[in-house]
């Protein structure tokens, strides 16, 4: 008797523990509309105040993650993007972080407790709506050194997906070799769906 | 018996490390969804609710329910406190709707502190609109109307 309740307690507590996991699996959906293929350029300070402008890291590759300190997908992300700007960067891969916080003393408090090692910039509701309308978090864009957005994700995303993009993004030399990868990278559906309509020229997702 | 009790000790530890604001807590019967909102205020002849957002200023400035408020973020000491004094003033019967939409439902911070302070205080009407992945998805891209700005 004993010996069953035991087991059944057994069995409620997995359970429980597959329907929590289950509540915080990342989910990866379509981007909203963002306008055009080249990645909207922007001016922004930096959390030292230094001015940060995406258009100058033309020829690297570039990952754009919108974010928030209260944000728990985001929060979940940052230590993967900490691990890939490692990975990456002496290939030339630049992870830009934009806080959508409300104020940067949060932001910075955060940046020292998760030790990150990219460039955090503060976004507005402007830089939101050149992006098509950032409205839900976490959102990263991911461009190529041509300047141009290869992919989008709403949502936490796993971490694999970004490595696996970044890598074949680094690979390509030219803009017409960033469009041959894309047409034969393999990626999850709702990046393919934006990454055609890119390169047929048409607002993405 | 020692068994059973550290297994009953074990769920009830796991059970209470699940994150004290998750949206996915508050009972469906306080939740409104999108839809039905929409159709309320088509409805209601000027008798509006009191909307809030307690979400982020930067998500708010882009697109918010017109009408609504911007509050601040519930899941942080000053917005709630911000809350708090919004409503002081006003009947405890006051239909009060409060929203975010900033991240997917079972990881939105705000909108459970938020309801579980309007409760604290005696307010009885109290609707949290259900936002499953985000406003965007959820508000803007069904056509539902919206406002810009502060």
């Amino acid at each position: 008797m004993t010996r069953k309740l035991t087991l059944s307690l057994l069995a409620l507590a997995i359970c429980a523990g597959a329907f929590f996991v289950g509540r915080s699996k990342f989910r990866v959906q379509k981007m909203r509309l963002a306008d055009g293929a080249v990645a909207p350029d922007f001016t922004l300070p930096d959390l030292s105040s230094n001015r940060i402008t995406l258009s100058s890291y033309r020829g690297r590759v570039v990952l754009l993650d919108f974010w928030a300190t209260w944000c728990d997908p985001c929060r979940d992300e940052i230590p993967r993007f900490v691990e890939l700007q490692d990975k990456y960067r002496d290939r030339g891969l630049e992870i830009i972080g934009v806080s959508m916080d409300d104020s940067p003393e949060p932001v910075r408090e955060f940046q020292q407790k998760f030790k990150m090692n990219y460039t955090i910039v503060m976004g507005n509701a402007k830089l939101g709506e050149l992006y098509g309308g950032i409205l839900g978090l976490p959102a990263a864009f991911l461009i190529g050194p041509d300047g141009r957005i290869y992919s989008k994700h709403l949502g936490a995303t796993d971490a694999s997906v970004f490595d696996k993009e970044i890598e074949g993004l680094l690979r390509a030399k030219s803009g017409s070799v960033v469009s041959s990868f894309l047409l034969r990278a393999r990626l999850p559906s709702a990046a393919v769906k934006c990454r055609a309509r890119i390169l047929s020229k048409h607002s993405c997702c | 018996m020692n068994q059973i009790s550290g297994l009953l000790l074990f769920v009830g530890v796991f059970v209470s490390v699940a994150p004290a604001y998750q949206a996915s807590s508050i009972p469906s019967s306080r939740l409104i969804n999108p839809a039905d909102l929409v159709k309320a205020l088509q409805s209601s002849g000027g008798d509006e609710p009191l909307m809030v957002q307690v979400g982020s200023h930067v998500l708010y400035s882009q697109a918010h329910i017109p009408g609504s408020e911007y509050i601040g973020p519930a899941g942080s000491a000053s917005g709630l406190e911000q809350l708090r004094k919004r409503v002081a003033s006003l009947p405890k019967n006051k239909y009060i709707v409060l929203y975010c939409g900033c991240c997917p439902w079972e990881h939105c911070p705000n909108v459970k502190p938020a309801d579980d302070a309007l409760h604290a205080l005696g307010f009885t009407n109290v609707k949290v609109l259900y936002i499953a992945n985000n406003f965007g998805t959820d508000w803007v891209d069904k056509g539902y109307p919206i406002a810009k700005g502060d």
